[in-house]
């Protein structure tokens, strides 16, 4: 919000006022709802209104938390499933990047390709998951190929889809400058899709912990996907619903991280 | 007078899905040195598919055009000013030059100066979306004035401009190619604007589109598009080229009047 400079109408201030009281409203009562949610919970737990052993509770799931910092294995399972998460991300956007932008510059490529393109993406690469298990490997690898199967279709199609909605009258202006269809791309197509790439990357990141926490239910041997399978497995909900907890905060701190580099880029 | 460019028997046709249409129906013409030639149509009759033939960007399907430039001394404004929104005015304005591999300091140098001359000066830092139409379209033709054509074809660049805006921003277009010695080729389907602006004006046929006659303009030069607007031969000239044009559709005819 711009300020102004110099004297502002007593009306205006009222006016400043009261939106600063609106916000002020939102944002306190959303902290009120996710603490009240913990506090509700800790409390029907302890007056044993809910089993805690099914539904666990705060402080239990405290107790996992810190048990894990304790044993020193905290990070390493944080880490791994960031690192898959992150590379599978990055892959996966990079990878839809380029191949929307060959798809743009051979035509008839893209329309050969098309229909596969279609089918690739209502496919539910999970099925694929045993697959890649005997291609690459019961391993780290398997999590990151199956993290980026998972958004690389979409990606593909979203991207592509902003490529080829660009106004043929600006092509037509780049060709009477004489430019080549290199430069069309990289001074015409791929700044007026800006916005599309961002929002092509908001989705990848949903995407990639999709992708990463899938892949770790099938092979992993560390990570959170795995924490959560493995306290499934031995019914220690704690450990579930702790993992499941650190997993909700990374994936937002994500999330936030694409919507600062979009503020970067867009100035 | 010398002449710039001579078209030669040139005929075009589209093909489509269903068939193909003939757009242009051997044209013969010749536009000389340093006039502002003006080319009068019906709505669809192939303006635009000629311009694209002269710019060198489509073939026609036969016949011949002969230049006395080569077809980068051919500027082309199109009807919007398609300035890019992530660019201020200054990198907009030196886009030809960047993608020509002309970005020269001379060159951008050359191009700040137009900036400057025609009042745009302040707003070299600005994104396109600050400014009034009618200053987008003076960047627009400041981008193509920027590689220094010696022709420049202008397809109806005023059209998307509301009338009083598009009365003084043609006048300074007029301006412009004039001080700057340049060639022009103005489509358009505005009779009382073709008649303000150029030296002659071509009367096609509504599709396929056939020069059917060319008019001298007798409005003396000097004057200002404005003025000449208000010349006595104006009504005239409008009347005789208003005769010449076809109408598809009877109920066309209202819009011209």
């Amino acid at each position: 919000m711009k300020r102004i400079k110099g004297n502002i109408s007593e009306e205006h201030r009222a006016y400043l006022r009261k939106r600063r009281a609106s916000t002020a409203f939102v944002v306190g009562m959303q902290l009120f709802i996710l603490v009240q949610f913990f506090l509700v919970w800790e409390l029907l737990a302890r007056k044993e209104i809910i089993d805690s052993f099914i539904f666990s509770c705060p402080s239990k799931m405290w107790r996992s938390f810190t048990g894990l910092a304790k044993q020193g294995v905290l990070w390493d399972h944080v880490s791994a499933t960031l690192l898959e998460t992150v590379i599978g991300f990055l892959s996966a956007t990079l990878i839809g990047l380029v191949i929307a932008v060959i798809l743009w510059s051979v035509d008839p490529l893209r329309r050969i390709l098309e229909p596969y393109i279609v089918v690739l993406n209502a496919l539910p690469k999970i099925a694929l998951g045993p697959i890649i298990i005997i291609w690459v490997g019961a391993g780290r690898a398997a999590i990151i190929v199956m993290a980026i199967l998972i958004s690389v279709v979409i990606t593909i199609i979203t991207i592509l889809n902003g490529f080829l909605s660009v106004d043929k009258d600006k092509i037509l202006l780049m060709q009477t400058l004489s430019a080549n269809r290199w430069q069309i791309l990289t001074k015409l197509v791929l700044p007026s899709n800006l916005s599309n790439i961002i929002a092509a990357l908001k989705v990848n990141v949903g995407m990639a912990w999709v992708g990463t926490i899938m892949g770790e239910y099938l092979v992993s041997r560390e990570g959170l996907g795995y924490l959560i399978v493995y306290g499934g497995q031995v019914f220690n909900l704690s450990l579930v619903m702790c993992s499941t907890m650190i997993l909700t905060v990374l994936a937002a701190l994500m999330y936030f991280c694409v919507l600062i580099l979009e503020k970067i880029v867009k100035r | 007078m010398k002449e710039i460019l001579r078209l030669k028997e040139i005929s075009h046709i589209y093909h489509g899905k269903s068939g193909e249409t003939k757009a242009i129906d051997g044209m013969d013409f010749a536009v000389y040195e340093q006039e502002f030639f003006g080319i009068v149509g019906p709505s669809g009759s192939g303006k635009t598919t000629l311009l694209s033939i002269l710019a060198g960007i489509l073939k026609p399907s036969s016949g011949e055009i002969l230049r006395n430039i080569s077809p980068s001394e051919i500027g082309y404004m199109l009807q919007r000013d398609h300035l890019f929104d992530w660019r201020n005015i200054d990198d907009n304005v030196t886009l030809g030059l960047e993608i020509r591999g002309i970005k020269t300091k001379e060159n951008v140098l050359y191009a700040r100066s137009l900036l400057e001359k025609y009042n745009l000066g302040d707003f070299v830092r600005k994104k396109p979306s600050e400014l009034s139409g009618g200053m987008r379209q003076r960047v627009a033709l400041i981008r193509t004035l920027a590689l220094r054509p010696k022709l420049i074809l202008l397809d109806e660049p005023f059209s998307a401009l509301d009338f009083q805006t598009r009365l003084t921003v043609a006048e300074d277009v007029r301006k412009i190619i004039r001080e700057e010695g340049i060639t022009a080729i103005l489509v358009t389907h505005d009779i009382s604007e073709a008649i303000s602006l150029c030296d002659r004006i071509a009367v096609l046929s509504a599709r396929p589109a056939r020069v059917k006659k060319i008019f001298e303009n007798t409005i003396e030069k000097g004057l200002s598009s404005i003025e000449r607007r208000e010349a006595p031969e104006f009504s005239d000239l409008f009347k005789e080229v208003w005769k010449e044009l076809e109408f598809t559709d009877e109920k066309d005819k209202g819009k011209y009047q």
